[in-house]
């Protein structure tokens, strides 16, 4: 096992604190880990796309499990998977599509960890039809402060309080997760232009529940009457039948081949992605997209995870890294939402990648994120002046509505809105003084807002 | 624990009754400080800074503290990290001296280099020691332009000055890679009690565009801070004019 002590951020590269990185390669050497972790505890990390500080821990240790990347049992007719906590949905994908086989939810990026995704409860383009990581997830294993090793079903409690718990219930070791089948490894894709907010919203309130996959990106740098703009891209994975003609996919329907690009330089000037930069990516991905298409094939690659053919594309924000916002408000509260958007465009925020979409019935995770509504996600570069402020503006219009903000996105948050937009936690709070008294599981997110 | 832009949730100013120190704390108290440690000499002052900085809302505490006894600030500081994590220490005290009086007075000449040097020497170590137990924080010191080229006319106060700001760069270097922030901030003539019936100097700045310029500077994680910014020009031309001419300059 080895150890180091390295300054730690999380994706958006903000706030950096220094803990000492352990690479538990067994459960010994993990059960070792969480029982040496010292005063000021210890907190799990997978491949760190976390944006804010939720797998930080200052002055502490920081578990790096992607030591424990075993795929121990694959159910093929079953559609099932038992894998380490380590594993990357990368390497499932890898694995897992050859068989027929792909993860049940995916976020915009291949790179998190099985353990990751349960503890933030990640939701991904189908969340509208398929709920959240965690409902797809039979049972795990999970290393508690008191160094036991419990296998935990869904539908405990612990379950619950794990499934969005940002690692703060213990450490997840194995977990077994209920796959979707694919016949092949394209998406087939509907692609159309929104003019405005309005007309967005009304395309995808009438026809979201038809594709299992839906995301609208929306330009926030428009303004005036186009305020809102966007480009939705919806599907589904492609059926066998819809390669007719394509012999070269027909060989190889399930083959799965990423596409990879140069990575973002180590350093980048600061203020690169200004308003002048964003504003013609945005004019230009707004242009380049097609008024409407029907039935595009596109690898997955493309479809779920543009940004991770290039690596490190969190270093384009240079030096003093970038926040990113999502939050969540209920149906009923779109007036809210139209007015944060009309906010943030009046702003002139530069957020390239700013996306909307619709969330399906809330996730039985106590701290989990989705909530039947919707929910926009943007990044902001971190050194514009008086963003800390602008933002807590709209915190609060969000818990107003009752809505709330992604904690595994979170870098900012003030501490006294939690319990608005996290009703259920007390009980999380109660669970964790129960199985953890001694908040051996911190992090620098559980200390800032005071999970 | 500090936010993304680098605000910190709880802050201890050494040197309590200092107007830069008190503008910054309010400053931060508006963004997401509620947390405040006043540490200083005991004095009705103190306890009035601390009852102005609660009315906005902080919980706000004191601790007796004197940059001149060195040999107790170790317990002093520690029983302030013992009540939880410090994500901003402001080392904010200091003395302007007189010169002319002090030229001819050797004891409060020491006592100006005790005060603004050597009990900073002391302080600041005690708190970096324990930032970097604590894997985070923000080391902001209050360091002067007059630290960067000795003057004629305020040499004394110029030199502790100096040292205050040669230490604080070799502490940052130290401390680079632990999770601790250090910061010098050089403000020019900041219009305050410390300079009351002073001349002007040019580009004079007040405590609160100083607590302006430290928040800026705590969200890039600067390293060094002029306020004012124009001020970082000056001084490097200054620096290297020749010892004869600046001599005689008027400054």
């Amino acid at each position: 096992m080895s150890t180091d002590t390295v300054s730690v951020t999380g994706w958006g590269r903000t706030a950096p604190t220094a803990a000492r990185l352990v690479r538990p390669r067994s459960y010994d050497e993990a059960v070792a880990a969480v029982r040496d972790c010292g005063a000021r505890g210890g907190i799990a990390r997978g491949l760190g796309r976390a944006y804010g500080d939720a797998a930080q821990n200052a002055g502490g240790a920081v578990f790096d499990m992607t030591g424990l990347d075993d795929i121990h049992a694959i159910d093929v007719d079953g559609g099932t998977v038992l894998c380490g906590a380590g594993v990357s949905l990368h390497r499932l994908m890898e694995v897992l599509l050859p068989l027929g086989w792909f993860v049940p939810v995916t976020p915009g990026t291949r790179y998190v960890t099985v353990g990751g995704a349960i503890g933030a409860d990640i939701h991904g383009k189908n969340h509208h039809v398929s709920g959240s990581f965690a409902r797809h997830v039979l049972s795990f294993e999970l290393l508690t402060a008191d160094g036991r090793i419990r296998m935990v079903d869904r539908g405990t409690p612990l379950f619950d309080a794990t499934a969005g718990g940002m690692g703060l219930t213990g450490v997840i070791l194995t977990a077994t997760v209920r796959l979707q089948p694919v016949e092949t490894s394209l998406m087939s894709v509907d692609t159309e232009r929104a003019t405005d907010l309005d007309d967005l919203m009304a395309r995808l309130t009438a026809t979201d529940h038809r594709y299992r996959y839906s995301v609208a990106w929306i330009d926030l740098l428009a303004r005036g009457a186009s305020m809102g703009r966007s480009v939705l891209t919806r599907g589904d994975h492609a059926p066998l039948e819809a390669l007719d003609g394509r012999t070269r996919a027909l060989r190889a329907p399930l083959e799965f081949r990423p596409g990879r690009l140069p990575g973002a330089p180590s350093f980048v000037p600061e203020g690169l992605l200004g308003r002048t930069t964003v504003g013609l990516f945005n004019e230009l991905w707004y242009r380049k997209a097609p008024r409407a298409r029907v039935g595009e094939l596109q690898r997955m690659s493309t479809f779920f995870h543009p940004l991770d053919g290039v690596p490190h594309w969190n270093r384009v924000y240079g030096r003093g890294g970038f926040v990113q916002y999502q939050f969540a408000v209920g149906y009923g509260q779109e007036e809210t939402l139209r007015r944060i958007v009309h906010r943030i465009s009046q702003r002139r925020c530069p957020s390239f990648l700013a996306v909307l979409k619709r969330f399906g019935e809330g996730d039985p995770g106590w701290l989990s994120f989705p909530m039947p509504g919707w929910t926009l996600a943007l990044d902001i570069p971190a050194n514009l002046p008086g963003l800390g402020g602008f933002l807590d503006e709209l915190d609060a219009e969000v818990a107003a509505a009752d809505g709330r903000v992604y904690l595994a996105k979170d870098s900012r948050l003030r501490p006294e809105l939690l319990t608005a937009m996290y009703p259920r936690l007390a009980e999380f709070r109660a669970l964790r003084e129960e199985l953890d008294p001694r908040s051996v599981f911190t992090s620098d997110l559980s200390r800032r807002l005071g999970l | 624990m500090k936010d993304a832009f680098g605000i910190p949730q709880s802050l201890l100013v050494l040197g309590g009754t200092s107007e830069i120190g008190l503008a910054t704390a309010r400053r931060l108290i508006t963004r997401r400080t509620r947390t405040v440690w006043l540490a200083g000499r005991p004095s009705p002052g103190l306890e009035s800074a601390a009852a102005g900085l609660r009315e906005l809302g902080a919980d706000v505490r004191t601790v007796d503290f004197d940059a001149l006894d060195p040999d107790a600030h170790e317990a002093a500081l520690g029983k302030v990290f013992a009540e939880g994590d410090i994500d901003m220490v402001l080392l904010a005290f200091g003395v302007l001296g007189d010169q002319s009086h002090d030229e001819n007075e050797p004891g409060a000449a020491v006592r100006v280099a005790q005060t603004n040097y050597t009990g900073a020497v002391s302080a600041g170590l005690v708190c970096a020691r324990a930032l970097q137990t604590q894997g985070h924080g923000s080391l902001v010191v209050l360091s002067s332009v007059a630290g960067e080229r000795a003057r004629r006319a305020n040499f004394i106060y110029g030199s502790s000055k100096a040292g205050l700001d040669a230490f604080t760069q070799g502490l940052g270097d130290a401390l680079y890679g632990t999770g601790v922030h250090v910061m010098v901030v050089r403000p020019g003539f900041v219009r305050s009690r410390m300079t009351e019936g002073l001349a002007e100097a040019p580009l004079a700045t007040t405590p609160e565009a100083v607590a302006t310029a430290i928040e800026t500077g705590l969200r890039r994680r600067s390293e060094t801070v002029w306020v004012p910014g124009a001020l970082r020009v000056v001084m490097s031309a200054l620096r290297h004019v020749p010892r004869g001419v600046f001599r005689r300059l008027p400054l």
